[in-house]
């Protein structure tokens, strides 16, 4: 059952999930099924490399998104990062989508984004989430959340270190409802036992090459039987590959309370789109708030880095007390993943310095300083050891991208994302590793 | 036999004299180490003086990056096809450039005529070994250079590790020799891309190919296409195709119609020299060739000036504009700055000019009116 279920709901990846490209088709008239941009999608396109300095498109978002990105150009011209930011504002009050394609565009040619959180405004039947939109359109499977304590930051529960992997393209976030008779909304939630593989995949070679001993696999299946009880089949088959890692499932709802009572019981969460969600306030909540911790989207062909927990922050945006970790987090995982692990290091260990040794925090965890406070701070801090150029790596420009299986590809993903890590807490002292 | 025993002598020779030769000919200006300035790591940067002018602009630009204190040292290798004796190893230089990521480069003179029976040129050689796939000349009027035309503002992004330059060439029957000119969709796409994304982080308006599709068909139309396909990314960058034969008419009647142009490897080199000439000749246009990884910046025009040599009267402007360059890359940019207010100021003022600008001064005499201008 749960297999036919499953290929009823084979649509194209991309067609799913983005009515408003197709709504747009029809209006113009246009033979043929797929967009334009989608089209695009099967030439390989050549990697935005040149010289050593790689373009990055940046999507400042609404909110405090632009002061944040500001924050972080700073930083980057400061320490010397060779980047060079393609700045896209899609502007929130349009009902249009252009800017989104054109940002869609834009990382199609780059590979790699930051982004702030992006405002829909429109109430519109038709109008999508403008970020959800931005995932399903670049197929970004995964999402992946690292939220460790930072010391010195007073939370209920001290030295949390949990990695949570979501489903991030369908699951509740598919974007399918309709009202079938007045008065009665039916909404899909979509589990393929492609996707769901592809993100137990990157959950557990995840947690293989980090040195993490447990995959918990959050789940609501003993209500939704079909839907949830295949994504934890799916888990528990992918389960098997792994002897080495323990593996356990548990319910959403217990899982919450299990969270805010011990969350030392949790090593890496593998779960769906709306559990992610949750699951990652919650967590975030629990460590220091929603302006600390960076979330990581990738798919095969791209990657988006942005702040943990998806808040726009429209309430605090120009009161210079945002708090600007978060977005250089992201920045800083870009860089890894990028390659430039220099100068990741240098910015990663200078936030640490000034979060938890000089004790300058923005009021959201409990400090008194403001945004530009923080952000001078980590200036002064680089400034003693900031990169200029880095030397001496020759790294391989052509990365293998194509790679049949899912295995594979889940494999690699996370080996990168291995090495990215490694190199994040290595400046770091040992007492946060 | 005669062939095979030059090139052992060649290369036993090239063993024993490269130590000494690249004693005899590195910079000339003492590198002491400077206390690191605002906490800035110091940079290493690969140097190829070149042949002809080569070493005398080289040493101009050294003594400007020491009277403004550039963070940056220079690791030199004389690296020469016509003085293959004094030559540094290409291996040697291609890691050190690998290794340092930029490099600056002067002019390598290519014989007319093949001793060794070798297709491929140094040049091409180096090109070929780091993949330094696009060159970018930045073609802008200077101020206080006269020129017929005014304002020009242009940058030619040209193909140079395939077309043409491939030195496939072969005598299939006595009398007729075929030569292949290579086209590849993979590095066409990549080099549109290239000039798209130049122009997209440069915040230009228009990218015009350049080809001549409609004589060759295939190759040129191969190239012209993967151009069309690339553009359909960049709606934000209006996209035009023009001639060559058309383009350089163009170019020396209206000029000021081109933004960014990406062409293939042999109307790239033609195109660039007629452009260099409009603002005013091979001294004053820097240039800059790209890989994914590394960079070498040299002169946009490539002559050797060799007539000139030692002579003192070669113009460092576009050496020194390829220093301002890399430090511009390499992230140093109030340095870059301050170097290319210098040289605009010593052009504008106009009473130090070298030949090639209606002057009477040497080379000597622009360095240190440069630098006397840095702060």
């Amino acid at each position: 059952m749960a297999l036919r279920l499953s290929r009823l709901i084979q649509t194209p990846m991309l067609t799913r999930g983005y009515p408003l490209v197709v709504a747009k088709e029809k209006s113009e008239e246009k033979a043929h099924t797929k967009s334009a941009l989608q089209k695009k999608t099967t030439t390989k396109i050549p990697r935005a490399q040149y010289g050593g300095r790689n373009a990055v498109t940046m999507l400042p978002g609404g909110g405090i998104g632009p002061e944040l990105m500001k924050y972080v150009r700073d930083v980057f011209h400061f320490a010397g990062v060779p980047i060079d930011f393609e700045v896209i504002d899609i502007d929130p009050s349009t009902e249009g989508n252009d800017d989104l394609d054109y940002a869609i565009t834009s990382i199609k040619r780059n590979g790699v984004a930051i982004k702030g959180n992006i405002e829909t405004k429109s109430e519109e039947l038709g109008a999508v989430s403008r970020n959800v939109a931005l995932r399903n359109e670049l197929d970004l499977y995964v999402n992946v959340l690292h939220c460790k304590s930072y010391p010195g930051i007073a939370t209920r529960h001290p030295n949390i270190d949990v990695i949570i992997v979501r489903q991030n393209t369908e699951g509740e976030y598919a974007m399918l409802e309709h009202e079938s008779v007045p008065g009665v909304v039916e909404s899909m939630k979509v589990v393929t036992d492609e996707n769901a593989e592809r993100v137990a995949r990157f959950a557990f070679e995840y947690a293989k090459n980090n040195g993490r001993k447990k995959v918990t696999t959050i789940h609501k299946a003993n209500i939704m039987k079909l839907s949830d009880g295949l994504f934890l089949e799916v888990s528990k088959r992918v389960a098997k590959d792994y002897p080495n890692l323990e593996h356990n499932n548990m319910i959403i709802d217990n899982c919450c309370m299990q969270l805010v009572s011990n969350p030392y019981q949790f090593d890496v969460m593998n779960m769906t789109n709306l559990y992610g969600t949750i699951v990652s306030n919650v967590l975030c909540g629990l460590s220091g708030g929603a302006g600390l911790y960076s979330g990581r989207n990738y798919g095969d062909h791209y990657a988006i880095f942005e702040p943990g927990t998806r808040n726009t922050g429209t309430a605090i945006a120009g009161k210079n007390i945002a708090n600007p970790i978060a977005m250089l987090n992201s920045a800083v995982d870009m860089l890894v993943h990028l390659g430039h692990n220099d100068h990741a290091q240098v910015i990663s260990e200078a936030i640490y310095q000034t979060i938890s040794e000089d004790n300058l925090r923005t009021p959201d965890i409990g400090g008194t300083a403001s945004s530009t406070d923080v952000i001078e701070n980590i200036m002064k801090v680089l400034s003693k050891k900031r990169v200029h150029w880095q030397h001496g790596v020759i790294r391989n420009p052509e990365r293998k991208s194509k790679l049949k299986l899912n295995f594979l590809k889940a494999k690699n993903l996370a080996r990168k994302i291995q090495r990215c890590d490694n190199r994040y807490y290595s400046g770091c002292p040992n007492s946060i590793r | 036999m005669a062939l095979v025993s030059r090139i052992c002598a060649r290369t036993l020779l090239q063993a024993s004299a490269s130590s000494t030769a690249r004693s005899l000919h590195t910079t000339p200006a003492p590198q002491q180490q400077q206390a690191p300035i605002e906490g800035a790591k110091r940079t290493t940067c690969t140097l190829i003086p070149g042949d002809g002018v080569g070493p005398e602009i080289v040493y101009s630009l050294q003594e400007v990056f020491k009277a403004a204190d550039v963070p940056v040292d220079f690791e030199t290798y004389f690296l020469s096809e016509v003085n293959p004796i004094l030559s540094a190893k290409l291996e040697d230089v291609t890691s050190s450039i690998m290794k340092n990521k930029v490099c600056i480069k002067g002019i390598l003179a290519t014989p007319d005529y093949s001793v060794e029976g070798e297709l491929q040129t140094l040049n091409m050689k180096l090109r070929n070994e780091l993949d330094l796939y696009a060159n970018v000349v930045h073609v802008r009027s200077l101020p206080g250079v006269k020129t017929r035309h005014k304002n020009i503002d242009c940058v030619i992004i040209r193909e140079q590790t395939e077309g043409e330059y491939s030195a496939l060439e072969h005598e299939s029957v006595p009398g007729i020799v075929e030569c292949l000119k290579i086209i590849t969709a993979k590095k066409s796409m990549r080099i549109a891309k290239f000039a798209f994304d130049y122009a997209t982080k440069n915040n230009r308006k228009k990218v015009t190919a350049v080809h001549k599709a409609n004589i060759m068909k295939l190759g040129d139309g191969l190239f012209l296409k993967c151009v069309e396909e690339m553009s359909k990314l960049y709606p934000r960058i209006h996209f035009e195709k023009m001639i060559v034969d058309n383009t350089t008419m163009q170019l020396v009647s209206n000029p000021n119609q081109f933004d960014v142009m990406v062409t293939p490897n042999l109307y790239g080199n033609i195109i660039d020299n007629i452009a260099s000439g409009l603002v005013g000749g091979a001294g004053v246009v820097a240039g800059a060739s790209y890989s994914a990884e590394t960079v070498v910046f040299e002169p946009g025009a490539r002559h050797t000036f060799a007539q000139a040599v030692g002579k003192n009267v070669a113009n460092p402007t576009a050496m020194l504009l390829c220093g301002a360059k890399l430090l511009r890359h390499i992230n140093l940019h109030s340095y870059s700055d301050v170097i290319v207010n210098a040289i605009t100021k010593v052009l504008e003022q106009g009473k130090v000019r070298t030949k090639d600008l209606g002057g009477q001064s040497t080379t000597q005499d622009f360095t240190k009116a440069v630098i006397y201008n840095l702060h």
